[in-house]
């Protein structure tokens, strides 16, 4: 019982805020998330996921789809995944010590000083759970030391959290509309910046923005909607052997969770060294002209808005080749990677009956051939 | 296990209760559509005497405020203690108990995202006021739903994560005597479940019983695999076997199904079958053959017990839309009412709090500046007092300041609701109906970014039908207009006192709502469903008229190719503006519509400024 009364505390004084969210921390009441490589099926939604742990760069995944298919748990898997990250010790903000300019005010004058001393830390993932108060998502004052010794402190908020990381919502729709404005504002600035009766604070806040939801309780605001990278749609799977297999997996992770883990513990390392070698092989990734004009060629016919398509789908393209192993970008990464990387940021045209994937499928088939 | 009884929602009623004692975070919970009465109270009981008493059971009151449910900074406790005090929270004070949610049909979607959330992840996340936290709440939930009509139904999101979904009749009885189970029984239960196996075989029983049901939502399939490993224990085995599967075939999966297994054989090659369009069958549905072909399919299957267990737990009621409405009445249980709960009830409901100044409409919510203000009063004190010394009264005030304001954020009431009545029959030209469905789109596509809704009634044969209810979701507008069928008689009348139901409903709420209808105004089927167009005409305009008296804003669009002087009258008679659009194409038609809407809007709300 006193573990419970204790984790009511503010974070900080149960343990970090940095890494309450961290597996590591065992914090006992998080439950152990299920292994994102014994997710049945719903590869593009898998493929997003692991393309924006490659090439964080990308923007964001969106995961819009049927109730109950696995959206939550393959976003809290991914976790569990990532390889460990280098970050200041001390830092509150997990600043990187290879940055240059991205880091907090702290570790700046720090660096003046002398070498900064790392250490290793897991990659955040962070919840942004529906009902979060703006203060918390922000930062605000240190309440305890506010209240008990009259100082004013800040406390990191849920973006200084994320930094570095991914910050996951679900339910993404359902998110009141003055903290999608907070979010969209971080998102684009890379920074926090809080400015409150004599508090000013700003520090990096750079993270991978993670949503999902479900559309028939509303839809997303376009700006939101054209934040993200990639967007993938979920359906529930239709056959009978895929469905057994969801079913079986869940129940054997319930009745045996530490069993489970254990059985699936070589495939997970197996695909997180899938994604440590696409982050080594990224940059050397090569994009021929030929490649760059295919793209470009393909968001003209579809009428994508502004640039921000191109870009995603050209990056996209170079962190899937680099998770394949490929050298070069070719057409098969493109044609892969077209969808998630454009239906969401087509022009709405209701007229048309079909899909936006089906529209981004009919323009390659057109320009590629089938 | 196997004496169920020949009525089988009371003994399903009893059984739901005995599995959900077992294990009520496992199984999510019940969602209990019952009138108010004795017979819930005795159901609610019963179930409280299979529950270990230490287990809580609470009342979830309607209009819990989010900051309640999910705990944050003690305000009181907070400034007399002068250190940070927290609230656990609803949710988290329910950890290990039962839920009980009052009138779950009513209940805001935000809520239920809640609710949901803590069901999935057995505990809950709060990050409020300052304060961040990671609480156990292990609950299971009984929804009480008092919904009466079809579409009133708790919000699907949660739905979806209750594994029984039980109708008590008023008059039902509960007879427990089938079930002859005690807290005893469930303790021993409790303690074996962990240890209950389900093989290969039978998880692959439900899966399929799950697929040929049409239960889309893999929870469900999941849920149904859990009641049979709770009834196993319940019966002291460490097996699942095949009446365990019944049971819980019947008790989950027989309440979700969307269509009848006969219908899934004839599609069982279907990948994707949630997005197998509806037969746009033409002809009259007949309800006569429905009783002949359903047995003999039944029995013809491999996993004919289960899957005969669930097929009898469909409520009756639901088999028959099945058949005769299609994928529509599928649609509108698998989409919940979540549109209409987006909005929460207009009427002056907070939607939210954020900071801000008071006025313009904003209220300054008390309580909520207080807390803002609460960390602050130390600093301030110390600042206030080394600049001057303060008097004994000073001391003891809150000192707010602007920072701290915060106001309620309530729903616009100015929202506007276009109800577009669509003339299916063979009459109006098929043409005219594609157009009417894309002008819908091409408003929803716009509505969706000035947060309004549309609706869609559509007019054909015998009957008028509410296709979409208040939507502002451009994927359920398109689906119901994809499936929407040509071809019948003009059933006028019974269309414009749909239209006008939907109005004054959505009125209530404190919406605005437009009707936009599309006809060439040819009656022909009365509301009876004779075909007389004398008598079809004299009903139409006298539901016309009626129409008239509520004061709405009606457009009519004249969709004979060309001016009918039977749309100029009914137009007329409803007070409606009157758009002949011999040439119009859905960008147009949409054009007018908006126009006539942002009138309507303005002065809907110069209407309740006058009032208030």
């Amino acid at each position: 019982m006193t573990g419970v009364e204790q984790s009511m505390l503010p974070a900080h004084w149960a343990s970090s805020p940095l890494v309450a969210n961290n597996a590591s921390e065992a914090d006992s009441v998080m439950a152990t998330p299920f292994p994102f490589s014994a997710i049945v099926g719903q590869e593009d939604m898998k493929l997003a996921l692991m393309i924006a742990a490659i090439d964080r760069s990308i923007g964001g995944v969106l995961v819009f789809g049927d109730r109950g298919t696995g959206k939550s748990t393959a976003i809290r898997a991914l976790a569990a995944l990532l390889p460990r990250m280098n970050a200041v010790a001390g830092c509150r903000y997990n600043c990187d010590p290879a940055s240059g300019s991205a880091v907090c005010s702290d570790c700046k004058t720090a660096r003046d000083k002398g070498p900064l001393k790392t250490r290793q830390i897991e990659v955040p993932v962070v919840d942004l759970p529906l009902g979060a108060t703006e203060d918390r998502v922000v930062g605000t004052l240190d309440l305890e030391r506010a209240l008990s010794h009259g100082e004013k402190a800040f406390e990191p908020g849920l973006l200084a959290r994320a930094h570095r990381g991914f910050l996951y919502i679900d339910e993404v729709n359902l998110l009141e509309d003055h903290l999608v404005d907070v979010l969209l504002d971080v998102a684009a600035s890379g920074e926090n910046v809080v400015e409150r009766e004599g508090l000013s604070i700003r520090h990096p806040a750079r993270f991978v923005l993670v949503g999902s939801g479900n559309p028939e309780e509303g839809e997303l605001r376009p700006q939101l909607l054209d934040r993200f990278g990639l967007s993938v749609e979920v359906r529930t799977p239709g056959d009978l052997a895929t469905r057994v297999d969801v079913v079986r997996r869940r129940d054997d992770f319930e009745r045996d969770t530490a069993g489970f883990i254990a059985k699936w513990q070589k495939q997970e390392a197996k695909l997180r060294r899938r994604i440590v070698a696409g982050r080594a092989r990224l940059a050397s990734v090569n994009v021929a002209d030929a490649a760059l004009e295919r793209a470009a060629r393909l968001c003209i016919a579809l009428g994508t808005d502004g640039l921000r398509g191109e870009l995603t789908l050209i990056r996209a393209a170079r962190a899937f080749a680099a998770l394949e192993g490929d050298e070069s970008v070719g057409d098969a990464h493109l044609r892969r990677i077209a969808a998630p990387a454009l239906h969401h940021r087509l022009r709405r045209n209701p007229l048309d009956d079909a899909g936006s994937t089906v529209r981004v499928e009919r323009a390659i088939a057109e320009l590629f051939g089938p | 296990v196997s004496d169920r009884s020949a009525d089988p929602t009371d003994t399903d009623a009893a059984w739901a209760a005995a599995l959900f004692a077992v294990d009520p975070s496992g199984l999510g919970g019940v969602s209990l559509r019952a009138a108010f009465g004795p017979v819930r109270d005795g159901w609610l009981a019963g179930l409280r005497d299979l529950l270990p008493s230490e287990a809580a059971v609470r009342k979830l009151p309607l209009n819990v405020s989010e900051g309640r449910l999910l705990g944050g900074l003690d305000l009181t406790a907070t400034l007399s203690a002068g250190r940070p005090v927290a609230d656990r929270g609803f949710l988290a004070e329910a950890d290990g108990g039962v839920i009980l949610v009052a009138m779950a049909e009513r209940l805001p979607v935000m809520i239920a995202a809640h609710l949901a959330a803590a069901l999935d992840a057995k505990m809950i996340a709060t990050e409020r006021d300052g304060l961040s936290a990671r609480l156990p709440a292990r609950i299971g939930i009984v929804a009480l739903d008092e919904g009466i009509a079809e579409d009133e139904r708790p919000p699907a999101a949660l739905l979806d994560r209750l594994a029984f979904h039980v109708e008590l009749g008023a008059k039902a009885t509960l007879d427990r005597s089938g079930a002859r189970i005690d807290r005893l029984a469930i303790e021993g239960a409790r303690t074996l479940l962990p240890k209950v196996r389900i093989s290969e075989e039978i998880l692959r029983t439900l899966c399929a019983a799950g697929l040929a049901l049409g239960v889309d939502s893999i929870r469900g399939t999941q849920l149904a695999v859990q009641a049979a490993r709770v009834a196993a224990a319940l019966d002291g085995r460490h097996n699942v076997n095949e009446d365990d599967a019944a049971l819980a075939a019947g008790l989950v999966l027989g309440p979700r199904a969307t269509r009848i297994p006969a219908e899934a054989e004839e599609d069982a090659g279907d990948a994707e079958p949630q997005e197998s369009p509806p037969p746009s069958d033409p002809a009259e549905p007949d309800d006569g053959k429905l009783d002949e072909t359903e047995q003999p399919l039944l029995d013809r299957l491999p996993e004919d017990m289960v899957l005969a267990a669930s097929a009898a737990a469909i409520p009756a009621g639901l088999l028959a839309q099945l058949k005769t409405r299609g994928t529509a009445a599928k649609q509108s249980r698998a989409a919940g009412r979540a549109g209409a709960f987006a909005q929460g009830s207009g009427r002056g409901r907070p939607a939210g709090i954020r900071s801000g100044m008071p006025g313009k409409g904003a209220r300054l919510n008390l309580i909520e500046t207080l807390r803002a203000a609460a960390p602050w009063q130390g600093v301030r004190r110390a600042a206030a007092s080394s600049g001057e010394r303060l008097s004994r009264a000073t001391e003891r005030c809150i000192d707010v300041r602007r920072d701290d304001w915060r106001v309620t954020r309530l729903k616009q009431r100015s929202e506007s609701a276009t109800i577009f009545v669509v003339d299916a029959s063979g009459s109006s030209a098929l043409h005219r109906l594609a157009e009417a469905k894309g002008a819908v789109e091409l408003l929803l596509a716009d509505c969706y970014v000035r947060r309004d809704r549309v609706a869609l009634i559509a007019f054909r044969g015998k009957k008028a039908e509410l296709l979409l209810p208040p939507t502002r979701s451009l994927v359920r507008a398109k689906r119901s207009l994809a499936g929407l069928p040509g071809g019948g008689g003009t059933p006028l009348a019974a269309a414009i006192d749909t239209a006008k139901d939907l109005a004054d409903a959505l009125r209530r709420k404190g919406q605005t709502p437009v009707i936009v209808l599309l006809t060439d105004g040819r009656a022909n089927v009365t509301r009876e469903g004779k075909g007389s167009r004398a008598e079809a005409d004299a009903e139409a305009l006298s539901s016309a008229r009626q129409l008239r008296g509520l004061g709405l804003t009606t457009i009519l669009v004249d969709t004979s190719p060309r001016a009918s002087a039977a749309a100029e009258r009914l137009a007329q008679e409803c007070a409606a503006q009157y758009l002949a659009l011999p040439q119009a194409d859905a960008v147009s038609l949409s054009r007018s519509v908006q126009s006539a809407t942002a009138t309507a809007r303005g002065a809907g709300s110069a209407q309740r400024r006058s009032v208030s």
